[in-house]
């Protein structure tokens, strides 16, 4: 009879993190960025139609990087999950703290008990009303939550990415100004040439649905 | 494939993904009653529609009745479905708005699930599966019939929509009309429908079939000067969906009630 290998849990748990690390650090990073009147959200996507960008809610976005199947499946999820409550309860009652706890839960749950982890970062952004705070909660793949202030980045150059936003950030831009910075900080890190843009805003001027999807001459023009 | 508890995140296979109703079902959460006999709730009366210029034009009374009874004087009849349909409803008035709140659910939820508007005629007929699965509860008397138009962004033209009790959908060239006053609201539009009506002129003719019904149809509210509550009237062209103000259907109100 044979006995089962022992593999210590320090051990399964670091291999899988280097794992999905590795996952993610092969994709493009998409960043957050406050500006006057909203959120401002930005990466490169070569791709013109399969999005890492996404309406969630009346003021609520996603963003995925990773693997686009795993992160596609937290999108479809949290809609669902945001339309159902506001169905049943009222649309101010669908809120993004709620949300990325669930979005904590499945990936911690994916990590630890499924056969692989899901190779993903995901970011769930929500504007505040007039002269209430935004927030934006990034969720890794291994399920840990953090919120974060006025920037925020996700993927595999995220590290090098934030010490270049945080010092071009300025409180009140506007959109315009935000896309420069934002553009330049993401085209640096990505050594100079960027294969496409894709990028979205909620913005509180637009009304209930905050949500809207820049084109492609829009951020060029930036 | 994965339920991380009961307020976790659950993601089905088995549901068509961009279905809102579908969603429902499958939780067993769509609205479903089994009632012996008749009831008598609340009923929504007269809405219209019909194609001018820019696109199409929606208005609605006010009134809900119960049998012979005001039920209430302030109802919203015409509501948004997206930002380039509109929808209105007649019949039992707590199940149409429920329909109605559902339909919008269903549309936004298509909408961002696959990043695409549904075409108009993909929410005509989704509406018609809507109206038709409410049939059972038509035959207790708690029907509903909604009235839908919008701008088809592909064609570029005010496109409506009628429907009956069992579902059936039909298309209207020039206009329609439902509810307990439709028929005198159709006899008005009949006469008194020309082509290529600029806002004004189709705000003008909605009201004056809208008046012109009330004086025949008891169920039907015509505008209430002294109340302040006047029939709800919306656009949909290129532009999208748009509320008219309520000054201007305040003021168009009184000048085709002192014609009359």
């Amino acid at each position: 009879m044979t006995l089962p290998f022992y593999v210590p849990p320090e051990q399964l748990m670091k291999d899988r993190a280097e794992y999905a690390r590795k996952g993610i650090a092969r994709g493009k990073s998409i960043v957050a960025v406050e500006f006057a009147d909203g959120v401002l959200m930005l990466g490169e996507n070569p791709s013109g139609t399969l999005q890492k960008i996404s309406e969630i809610y009346d003021r609520i976005a996603f963003a995925g990087v990773g693997k686009y199947t795993e992160f596609e499946q937290l999108r479809v999820g949290g809609i669902r999950r945001a339309d159902l409550t506001g169905y049943a309860y009222s649309r101010s009652d669908v809120t993004a703290k709620s949300l990325a706890n669930a979005y904590a839960q499945t990936l911690g749950h994916v990590f630890t008990q499924e056969v692989k982890p899901f190779e993903v970062e995901v970011m769930v952004v929500e504007i505040g009303y007039e002269d209430e705070q935004s927030h934006i909660y990034r969720v890794t793949y291994d399920g840990t939550l953090y919120e974060e202030q006025r920037v925020s980045a996700i993927g595999g150059s995220a590290d090098e990415l934030l010490p270049l936003l945080n010092s071009a950030y300025r409180e009140g831009a506007s959109l315009q100004d935000a896309l420069g910075w934002t553009k330049s900080a993401c085209t640096s890190v990505a050594g100079g040439t960027v294969t496409g843009w894709e990028g979205a805003v909620l913005d509180r001027t637009l009304g209930r649905r905050a949500f809207r999807r820049l084109s492609v001459e829009e951020i060029a023009a930036a | 494939m994965t339920d991380a508890g009961g307020d976790g995140l659950v993601l089905e296979a088995g549901v068509p993904a961009s279905s809102f109703g579908a969603l429902l079902r499958a939780r067993g959460l769509d609205p479903r009653w089994e009632t012996e006999g008749e009831i008598d709730a609340p009923e929504g009366t007269t809405v219209l529609a019909f194609r001018f210029g820019e696109g199409v034009i929606m208005a609605g009374d006010r009134r809900a009745t119960s049998g012979s009874y005001v039920a209430h004087r302030s109802v919203q009849k015409v509501y948004s479905a997206d930002s380039y349909s509109a929808v209105a409803i007649s019949g039992t008035a707590g199940i149409a708005i429920e329909l109605v709140k559902l339909f919008q659910t269903e549309l936004e939820h298509y909408e961002k699930i696959e990043g695409r508007r549904l075409s108009l005629s993909g929410k005509a007929n989704h509406l018609a599966s809507m109206v038709r699965r409410h049939l059972p509860m038509a035959f207790q008397g708690l029907g509903v019939i909604p009235l839908f138009c919008g701008y088809d962004e592909q064609l570029e033209e005010g496109r409506l929509y009628s429907y009956d009790v069992v579902g059936g959908s039909y298309e209207e060239t020039d206009y329609a009309a439902t509810g307990s006053g439709g028929r005198d609201a159709r006899l008005y539009l009949r006469t008194k429908f020309t082509d290529g009506l600029d806002e004004r002129g189709a705000l003008e003719l909605a009201l004056e079939a809208l008046v012109a019904v009330a004086e025949e149809d008891t169920a039907t509210g015509g505008p209430d000067l002294k109340r302040g509550i006047y029939p709800n009237i919306v656009t949909v062209s290129s532009q999208g969906y748009a509320e008219l103000p309520e000054e201007n259907i305040a003021e168009m109100a009184r000048t085709v009630m002192e014609r009359i």
